[in-house]
């Protein structure tokens, strides 16, 4: 049996917090290799160490041959042919692929650079992973699956050992994910190994032939064989995974409308933005909003909510047109908004838990000009127990709290209260863990039960199948296609969806 | 909490870092640290009359750091005092000297110090406004306005407000001056209570009120204050124009508890001497009061040991402690 192509154990304290805890992954060559784990398991920590991102404070590290952890870094990952695609993009907009490509290793033939030889280079080694691509095309002009395949392309040029894939999947429709993946066993076939860093467990058995899974900076399970998802997440979170989502029952046939857009136009960068969109939701009804990031969803959020000014089209929540509404205005007729950006719209970073419930709660809190810092309290108490907000500490900065807790935050915050006409939950459940997942999903499927009329904008198709009545696509600041009923429940509606996303026409 | 232990430590450090400039200044100046920082202290804190200086210092530095510490709270930097000051003491002043004799004591101080107050909002509120609506940064509008204030006063009380051939307004009625503390015949007035009052009352404003409230979320984190709801442009124009008056009061403060008149030059550099005061007070209301004493001490003391040292050491170490506070500041936002 010949060395296998990586050999890691490595440990990484952060102050008090333990990143890596003799966590161990051994990869061998022309696998491809899936790395498991919630948020805060230690996976893009360890794989940093292994690209030379990262120091750690202990370990072995073995590429083909020992390597001093103390002296690694990333220029000698490279020159032992490792190579890492990471999840945002990492291309120069205003470049061709050609020249993003040869950025940094130009070949150069007479004194100058030899463009035509950085495009051939490129085009060939696309083509060993039985991709083909235009050299010449500006990066900035392609979709997301499109740059992630001509980076995976690029870095693939140079890795020849080994792969290092950081959750490439988040941003992709379905169809662009095979693509990605049809690349990476392409690479493995050719003798390489890749590492998959992932938490979406139908991915890692699509593609992966072993699985490693960490928890809490540990390997706590391996597996070279068959394996089952439910055998992952078991592993991945230490337990019994919670239930899946399931759909709130069906919206009364002569249910009042909640939230209802009518041929709304947002301007957008680059000319993106809402095209043209009308779309209503029902009282108890869930609707999901799915297509690939930049085809107007974010506009369509922002306009919802009041933080994006509409160019034409009117937006109502329960019956009363809002369309030039201010957000409070908005609030107070019954509208909620769970935001894409947490960090930015949801939360006051700098500020306490009790600041932050009392941020979206002026009005139950509020007595005139004062406000009751008693009824702050009991409030927050009241929702740091009922979402299990952790740490359970009014006073503690937001900024202190993981993600999950952080989303579960404004969940509760947005959807606990009393008066709810319209939901709108946007990527409610990214980089949040399972179980923070299961509880966010739970909560929109009970406000939903309760009479809300819930608009779901998401990239995750497996979440807006479980929980939404009705599907629509948004392409190119459009709605496309819609999946309702029997047909969103048939086998098919997943490729279906996928298609439109990626701009078939139904 | 955490708020307070940051402003206790900064307060260590900057006044360790003073000590120790100053010292090295004293050392090349030919004095001695220890006998130059013993008669500074003894004659600014250890006695009654020297104490008293420190307070009338120190009172005006109250009002005009608060000016700053507010519009700071809620995301704005005030550097505008130096004109709501001297606007607010013109109007003041006019209006003080123009009151009807016979007026009570309380309504005249009440009817001026409101004047003042007034006239430094709208001053503020012009600032917040520009900023907020028209998009012009409000340091550049102040420095502006500040220009503008300054020489339409000299322009107004040279062409009919000063009396005679002075740079000197007509002296307003008794009943209009604030009456001294009596601290052995020092300056101080009973405006130093105003200011422990007010400073008291702004504290209040920012931890009970809702306006507070939105003036702290706008100041920490503006996007997630305006995706919630709260009404993010009204409040920094409000915190402007609050901070504005606040300046006032330092005018107030001036023309009814000092000089009893407008002056040309007066109050100058207290304005941006309030930024220091707020940096170094981590814009926290009540620790305002703490560092306007600090600087009250330096202030006096500087001319205490003027014999000893050059005055314009007290300038150098009024600087160590803005240096000191503005690295503190920029470490609690990394």
């Amino acid at each position: 049996m010949t060395a296998p192509a990586l050999r890691v154990r490595a440990s990484r304290r952060f102050g008090d917090c333990v990143a890596l805890a003799d966590a161990a992954l051994e990869v061998a060559a022309g696998t491809v290799h899936a790395l498991c784990g919630e948020n805060g398991a230690g996976k893009s920590t360890l794989m940093r160490v292994v690209y030379g991102l990262e120091r750690a404070d202990a370990g072995v590290l073995e590429l083909g041959e020992r390597v001093d952890l103390a002296r690694h870094d990333v220029a000698g990952a490279q020159a032992r042919g490792v190579g890492m695609v990471h999840q945002h993009g990492m291309l120069v907009p205003t470049l061709t692929l050609a020249d993003n490509a040869a950025l940094g290793h130009e070949p150069v033939r007479g004194g100058r650079y030899d463009r035509a030889a950085a495009a051939r280079a490129l085009v060939a080694a696309a083509a060993r992973l039985g991709q083909r691509l235009d050299p010449d095309a500006l990066a900035g002009e392609l979709t997301v699956g499109e740059q992630q395949r001509a980076e995976l392309a690029m870095v693939a040029a140079r890795a020849t050992r080994l792969l290092i894939l950081d959750e490439p999947t988040a941003l992709l429709a379905p169809r662009e994910v095979d693509a990605l993946f049809a690349m990476v066993r392409a690479f493995a076939a050719g003798g390489g190994a890749v590492v998959l860093v992932t938490h979406k467990l139908d991915e890692v058995l699509a593609v992966a032939d072993e699985v490693t899974v960490l928890r809490g900076g540990r390997t706590v399970a391996s597996w070279s064989a068959e394996v089952t998802a439910a055998e992952i997440a078991r592993a991945m979170i230490g337990g019994e995974p919670p239930p899946p989502a399931t759909r709130p029952p069906p919206p009364r046939p002569d249910a009042a409308i909640g939230l209802a857009i009518d041929g709304l136009v947002v301007p957008g960068p680059r000319g993106g933005g809402v095209v043209d969109v009308t779309l209503r939701v029902a009282a108890g009804e869930v609707v999901g909003v799915a297509g690939v990031e930049g085809n107007g969803q974010r506009e369509l959020a922002l306009a919802i909510a009041g933080l994006a000014p509409v160019a034409r089209g009117a937006v109502a929540v329960g019956g009363v047109d809002v369309t030039r509404a201010k957000v409070a205005a908005r609030r107070a007729r019954g509208l909620a908004h769970v935001p894409e950006d947490r960090h930015r719209h949801g939360l006051v970073q700098g500020a306490s838990v009790a600041d932050n419930v009392a941020l979206g709660r002026l009005g139950e809190v509020g007595r005139g000009a004062l406000i009751d810092r008693a009824a702050v309290a009991a409030l927050t108490a009241q929702l740091i127990a009922a979402h299990d907000v952790r740490p359970a500490d009014p006073s503690a900065r937001v900024d202190a709290l993981s993600g999950g807790n952080q989303q579960k935050l404004v969940v509760a915050r947005e959807l606990d209260r009393p008066g709810l006409r319209a939901v709108l939950a946007v990527h409610p459940t990214r980089g949040v863990d399972l179980a923070a997942s299961a509880r966010i999903h739970a909560r929109l499927r009970d406000v939903a039960a309760a009479g809300a009329a819930v608009l779901l904008i998401a990239a995750d198709l497996d979440e807006l199948l479980a929980l939404c009545h009705r599907v629509v696509v948004m392409y190119r600041g459009a709605l496309v296609g819609e999946l309702t009923g029997a047909a969103l429940a048939a086998p098919d509606a997943r490729a279906r969806l996928g298609a439109w996303m990626v701009g078939a026409t139904p | 909490m955490t708020g307070r232990a940051r402003t206790i430590h900064l307060a260590v450090v900057a006044l360790l870092a003073t000590m120790a400039v100053g010292s090295v200044l004293m050392i090349v100046a030919g004095a001695s640290p220890l006998h130059a920082w013993g008669q500074l202290l003894r004659q600014t804190l250890g006695e009654r009359q020297g104490f008293g200086q420190v307070l009338f210092r120190a009172t005006p530095l109250v009002f005009t750091g608060l000016a700053v510490a507010v519009p700071l709270r809620a995301g704005l930097f005030n550097i505008g005092g130096e004109g709501q000051l001297t606007a607010a003491a013109l109007a003041c002043a006019v209006v003080a000297a123009a009151l009807p004799p016979g007026l009570p004591a309380p309504l005249a101080v009440l009817i001026a110090t409101a004047v003042a107050f007034l006239a430094g909002a709208v001053v503020g509120a012009a600032t917040g406004a520009m900023r907020i609506y028209r998009g012009a940064h409000e340091v550049i509008v102040a420095i502006g306005l500040n220009a503008i204030i300054a020489g339409v006063a000299l322009w107004l009380g040279n062409r009919s407000l000063f009396v005679g051939e002075s740079t000197r307004t007509a002296t307003i009625p008794a009943a209009a001056q604030l009456p001294e503390l009596g601290l052995a015949g020092s300056s101080a007035s009973v405006s130093a209570l105003g200011a422990l009052g007010v400073a008291a009352l702004v504290a209040w404003l920012l931890a009970r009120t809702r306006v507070g409230f939105t003036w702290r979320m706008t100041g920490q984190g503006l996007d997630a204050a305006r995706a919630a709801g709260l009404p993010v442009d009204r409040a920094r124009v409000w915190a402007m124009t609050v901070a504005g008056g606040l300046a006032g009061l330092a005018g107030a403060h001036f023309v009814l508890g000092h000089k009893h008149a407008y002056e040309d030059g007066l109050g100058r550099g207290v304005g941006f001497l309030g930024i220091a005061v707020a940096l170094l007070a981590q814009g926290q209301a009540m620790a305002i009061i703490g560092a306007a004493l600090v600087f009250g001490v330096l202030g006096q003391g500087g001319l205490a040991i003027s014999s000893d040292v050059p005055k314009e050491m007290v300038d150098v170490l009024q600087a160590v402690v803005v240096l000191v506070a503005a690295a503190s500041l920029g470490r609690r936002k990394r």
